[in-house]
């Protein structure tokens, strides 16, 4: 009862502030539209698509877990501000649950980045994608436990560091590679068996497929709930190991 | 109030490829009555800091034992916590959000109800004389406006005692007296107040008690009358070239009315005698005598810095 109250006065007043300045959620989504738009279009010869619409079906799925992935791991950089302003110290000799400094950042970057990503479907609608809103619900799913882990782990290394200068090119050199090994921007059916057997060890990789089959309609498929399943555990793992960062010393 | 005995702590710091452990905190013992201002006074990185941080909950001691208004530190930190303020030294106030909206978030989080809370921020802005701006963003606040805030917010849970880290550091005299005003009112509201400071005068003027601390360990307390008490006497700086000051001492040194001699580091001498009136005119014989001469003569009465210059052997204002 009190996490749950605590949790809902820390999202409030993050989601309080985010909405005063609600420029960045766009500022987040204006790469992923550009991908959208400029990039997309190539698709459909490139992956040999019967359709611009069956092209987009690969496509925005990995462009959304892209979303979640980077919208989660750079949201440290706000925490180290509020850090540098006193404001977690200042949470921190209350009684309020440390789980909740945590749980309530993070649903805040989980709702905006829910927003962002009704904005890129709404946009693809336009380009002939159709999926089922029953799948389409459940991609979401997917989505907000990405950035629920993402944006855990990004406050813990945050705490960790404490300095911009650090956080960056860590979150960087890990979205790096977890970028290229999860099939993204193309599907790794074209890659060649090393590096598929590689990329089966990235739970992003597995994240990507389940949402994929998702959008193409295909829930029976074992790789939507074996990619719901790794990444929910490992989006408690994340939150648990973060929330252990909001209770140790901050110095 | 507070209870401390042995309290401890060391960080471990790296400098290359060296791990160092530095002590900065090395067996505090305190204790503070209820209704008290009580200081902590010390130069930069004497641990006072790491003291006051261990006190409100935010690092956990190596060692020791304390107990803050009747509450275990190491056993109920959650108790403590519900029990103290604490308004850090760099500020807790986020640039976009309005000092009501801070006043009530920090209220609900010490599990207050909405209308409660915001009943309290509304009459924490009017004691602190903050109405006025209430619902301005506390990025357009002055440095002293913004202080009244964070203080405002370490009292909102009307804790019985309230740690406040150097809280006139970087404020003009003006709102320096005005926040000593503030503490003081504090003070009469039945509050027991820990502040850290290092400024003679402010512990001087505004403390009932005072705690010295030098190297993380504490090498006075007591009231600041009686800490200047104990120096009993005066205190006599002659000022000397830095090359005559060893032949000066040399000349006074072992003078029957001179009870303590220290060397200024950049000429000169401090001599602590029982009556300045009575030793200046045989200072002055004695140095003429040796041949001597001096730039200047001083009479005062030992100040806080003298107590700390007699327990460390170093000013105050030279740390």
């Amino acid at each position: 009862m009190k996490l749950a109250r605590d949790t809902w006065l820390i999202f409030q007043r993050q989601f309080q502030l985010l909405t005063r300045n609600p420029v960045w959620v766009f500022v987040g989504v204006f790469q992923p539209v550009m991908y959208l738009l400029l990039f997309a279009p190539l698709l459909k010869p490139a992956l040999n698509a019967p359709t611009q619409a069956e092209a987009y079906k690969i496509f925005v799925p990995g462009l959304l877990v892209l979303l979640a992935i980077f919208g989660g791991l750079f949201q440290g950089f706000g925490l180290i501000a509020e850090l540098r302003a006193g404001v977690i110290e200042r949470s921190r000799v209350t009684p309020v649950s440390r789980l909740a400094l945590l749980l309530g950042r993070s649903l805040r970057d989980v709702v905006s980045l829910i927003v962002q990503a009704v904005i890129i479907t709404l946009l693809a609608l336009l380009f002939d994608l159709r999926v089922v809103l029953g799948d389409l619900l459940l991609a979401y799913l997917m989505l907000a436990l990405i950035a629920l882990m993402t944006s855990a782990v990004s406050y813990g290394v945050a705490l960790k560091v404490k300095s911009e200068d650090a956080l960056a090119p860590l979150m960087n050199t890990v979205a790096q590679p977890v970028l290229l090994l999860s099939g993204i921007l193309l599907p790794l059916s074209f890659a060649p068996g090393w590096l598929q057997g590689i990329a089966d060890w990235n739970p992003f990789s597995w994240a990507v497929d389940g949402t994929r089959a998702l959008f193409a309609g295909d829930l029976g498929n074992d790789k939507v709930w074996q990619g719901l399943t790794i990444i929910a555990v490992l989006a408690a793992l994340g939150v648990y190991w973060a929330a252990r960062q909001f209770a140790r010393s901050v110095r | 109030m507070i209870q401390t005995r042995g309290l401890r702590k060391s960080f471990r710091s790296r400098a290359g490829r060296e791990t160092k452990t530095v002590e900065a905190v090395r067996g505090v013992d305190l204790s503070v009555a209820e209704g008290e201002i009580f200081g902590f006074l010390g130069p930069n990185g004497a641990g006072k800091t790491t003291t006051l941080r261990m006190l409100a909950t935010l690092i956990e001691p190596d060692g020791g034992e304390a107990t803050i208004a009747g509450a275990d530190l190491r056993k109920a930190p959650g108790e403590v916590r519900r029990r103290i303020g604490y308004v850090a030294q760099g500020g807790s106030t986020w640039d976009e959000s309005t000092a009501r909206e801070e006043l009530v978030l920090q209220a609900r989080l010490y599990g207050i109800g909405k209308a409660e809370a915001r009943q309290r921020a509304s009459r924490a802005l009017e004691a602190f004389q903050l109405a006025e701006f209430a619902d301005r963003k506390c990025k357009t606040y002055s440095g002293g406006q913004r202080r009244r805030v964070e203080i405002a917010l370490g009292i909102i849970h009307e804790p019985k005692i309230v740690f406040l880290d150097e809280p006139t550091t970087g404020l003009d005299p003006q709102s320096r007296a005005h926040m000593w005003d503030e503490i003081r009112r504090l003070r009469t509201d039945g509050m027991t107040v820990f502040i850290t400071t290092h400024y003679l005068d402010e512990a001087d003027a505004l403390c009932d008690r005072i705690a010295i601390m030098d190297h993380g360990e504490v090498v006075a307390e007591g009231t600041p009358a009686d800490l200047k008490r104990e120096i009993s006497g005066d205190v006599v700086q002659v000022g000397l070239d830095i090359t005559t000051t060893p032949q000066a001492a040399q000349a006074l040194d072992g003078e029957a009315y001179v009870r303590k001699l220290e060397t200024v580091d950049d000429g000169g001498l401090r001599l602590y005698v029982e009556e300045g009136a009575t030793a200046i005119p045989q200072i002055l014989r004695r140095l003429d005598q040796a041949g001597l001469a001096l730039h200047s003569i001083e009479l005062h009465r030992p100040s806080l810095d003298d107590v700390f210059l007699t327990k460390t052997g170093r000013s105050l204002r030279e740390s």
